[in-house]
């Protein structure tokens, strides 16, 4: 059943959103761009060529370019600012709440580098903590996309939402396993692959992960429902709720604290509507360091074997 | 348009304004609203070039921005007399379910209000993104904003400054209520702001000097800061203001920060400042 799951090759999920910005450049003239000094590692080149005058330089000031954002924002632009995820949330915590959530500002932050997978940068930057952060924040939507098309889909379909959107990615080359040129639907949590012993439910990077581990798991008869969550906020209860009515228990995945992540979104649901098991793959209370992306996921517990160990832990806890 | 003499008057029932407001809510920051109450009433009453009605967007029209939100009740006041609600209204700052929030916000849509200020620093980065947008729509108005002394200290604030310099935002006018108070006492005993002009002539500003009390002198500066647009750079214009300025029991001195009078002190202030316009309603006898 996850036959047509397919790596079709590696690309990072921030050239997804350089794609995506450039695109939706071409189809919407009041889209524009700030960034902080980092246009290189946002890939956002080929929007700056083609629309300058639509494009902000804002220097190593992000406090401002999220103010900058507000203003263009509140006459009728729609801004996308780019820089890292550490300084798209913590740096700016104070501006995101009162300038755009509190101000129902149309501003979408795009995060790059996020979580373990940054790799050698170390933990300085590798936030583990932003989605908690923008998830508490009144009216922000939390999107953190798969893989590169999945991102390139994501960052023009933020454009037709009005309301601030916290849009996730990260740094490293990843497996590319969803359609180009695919719709994508905020808000809405897509099943893999359909399974009935155990719901493993992931976001971002998380879910390639989480697919090799499904495969692993049918090798020794356990049926996995994959479901990719790539709308933390809102969440999509209802396809969590069908999946875990079925299976009676979750793992859930994410390059994030345990604290604050989608596990906890999760957690917090099923504990309202459908008490059941659940598993948190997700950093556990402490930062990260230097090294490669996949030895680092390895060493803080996110690595297949570990998702494979907490479908298994799932599965004999359900009575 | 209203001569000065009109200004004046209105200026006087903004002042009274504030402090209803503050009595009847027991809360709100008096002192430095009184010391602001001449520049709102210039720049509702003259100096904007404003729609009649409320656009979020500003398009068409001069925009203005609070940065030092907790004056909120002269901004309300001039809000009310400039017509954007009605002047009743005045009676719900800081009560339940009133759009008049302690700190300006957009949430409960108050006309006049384009984003929400209180934790500082940040308005004059937003009046950037306005006129960032007027130049990209062609729009040849201009974009002002307010923001304290004591304020300045905020790192953002210099972030702005740098940004508009470099990138020519020369459809901004920045205005500094420079009272020298802030809430722990004077701006030179809590973290002096040196030598200001200096501090904006280097970030590659205009800068202009007016007392801000004086109506006189407050349209003409504004006026030639209006002039100065459109030149390559922003401008920026230090106003020397009293804190609590119309009430002679609240002038000069911090005190008046964030303390709002009793009775008895409302009742001695309001007997300073003529009722010109006519008072709103208010729920008791002052």
């Amino acid at each position: 059943m996850l036959e047509h799951i397919i790596n079709t090759g590696s690309k990072a999920t921030r050239d997804g959103f350089g794609a995506g910005l450039y695109e939706i450049g071409k189809l919407n003239p009041e889209v524009v761009a700030l960034c902080a000094d980092l246009v290189g590692s946002l890939k956002m080149e080929a929007f700056i060529k083609d629309f300058p005058e639509r494009f902000f330089q804002v220097g190593i000031a992000e406090a401002n370019m999220m103010g900058i954002a507000a203003g263009l924002a509140t006459s009728g632009k729609i801004p996308y600012t780019g820089t890292f995820a550490n300084f798209s949330t913590g740096r700016v915590y104070d501006q995101l709440r009162q300038s755009i959530a509190y101000s129902d500002k149309n501003v979408k932050v795009c995060a790059s580098h996020a979580g373990l997978t940054l790799g050698e940068d170390g933990a300085t930057h590798q936030i583990l903590e932003d989605i908690g952060m923008i998830k508490m924040l009144p009216g922000f939507a939390v999107i953190c996309p798969c893989d590169y098309n999945q991102t390139k889909a994501a960052t023009m379909a933020i454009a037709e939402h009005y309301g601030p959107v916290y849009l996730r990615f990260g740094r490293p080359n990843w497996p590319v396993f969803t359609p180009e040129n695919q719709r994508f639907e905020i808000g809405k949590a897509q099943v893999l692959s359909a399974g009935a012993d155990v719901s493993l439910i992931a976001t971002g990077h998380m879910v390639w992960q989480v697919v090799e581990a499904a495969r692993a798991l049918a090798g020794e008869g356990i049926s996995c429902e994959v479901i990719n969550v790539h709308t933390i906020k809102p969440l999509d209860e209802e396809t969590i709720l069908d999946s875990v009515s079925k299976t009676k228990c979750v793992v859930s995945a994410e390059e994030h604290q345990r604290n604050g992540g989608l596990g906890e979104s999760i957690a917090g649901l099923l504990a309202r509507r459908l008490p059941s098991p659940i598993e948190f793959v997700a950093v556990n209370d402490s930062f990260g360091e230097s090294g490669k992306p996949l030895e680092l996921l390895d060493k803080y517990g996110l690595g297949v074997p570990d998702v494979i160990a907490a479908a298994k832990r799932a599965l004999q806890r359900k009575s | 348009m209203a001569d000065i003499t009109q200004l004046k008057e209105i200026a006087s029932q903004v002042r009274r304004d504030i402090i209803r407001q503050t009595y009847y809510s027991n809360s709100g920051h008096p002192g430095g609203s009184l010391g602001c109450a001449d520049f709102f009433t210039a720049l509702y009453f003259k100096v904007l070039r404003r729609h009649p009605h409320f656009d979020m967007t500003g398009k068409g029209e001069d925009m203005f921005f609070l940065s030092n939100g907790h004056v909120s009740p002269v901004w309300y006041s001039a809000l009310a007399r400039a017509g954007y609600f009605p002047i009743e209204e005045l009676a719900t700052f800081r009560q339940l379910h009133s759009r008049l929030q302690g700190h300006p916000a957009t949430h409960e849509g108050l006309p006049g209000i384009r984003v929400a200020s209180g934790s500082l620093g940040q308005g004059i980065s937003v009046a950037i993104g306005a006129a960032l947008a007027k130049k990209l729509d062609s729009d040849p108005h201009l974009v002002y904003a307010l923001t304290g002394d004591g304020e300045l200290q905020e790192g953002q604030i210099w972030e702005a400054a740098m940004f508009a310099a470099h990138h020519k935002v020369d459809n901004l006018i920045v205005t500094v209520d420079w009272n020298g108070q802030q809430i722990d006492g004077p701006n030179d005993e809590v973290i002096s702001l040196g030598n200001l002009p200096a501090k904006w002539e280097a970030f590659g500003w205009d800068v202009l000097h007016t007392p801000g009390n004086d109506m006189a002198s407050l349209l003409h500066t504004l006026q030639h800061a209006g002039e100065l647009t459109g030149k390559g750079r922003p401008v920026v214009v230090l106003m020397r203001t009293e804190m609590g300025f119309g009430v002679d029991f609240m002038m000069g001195s911090h005190k008046w920060h964030g303390v709002a009078p009793n009775k008895e002190q409302a009742i001695q202030a309001l007997a300073q400042l003529p009722e010109t316009l006519g008072d709103y309603p208010g729920p008791g006898e002052v």
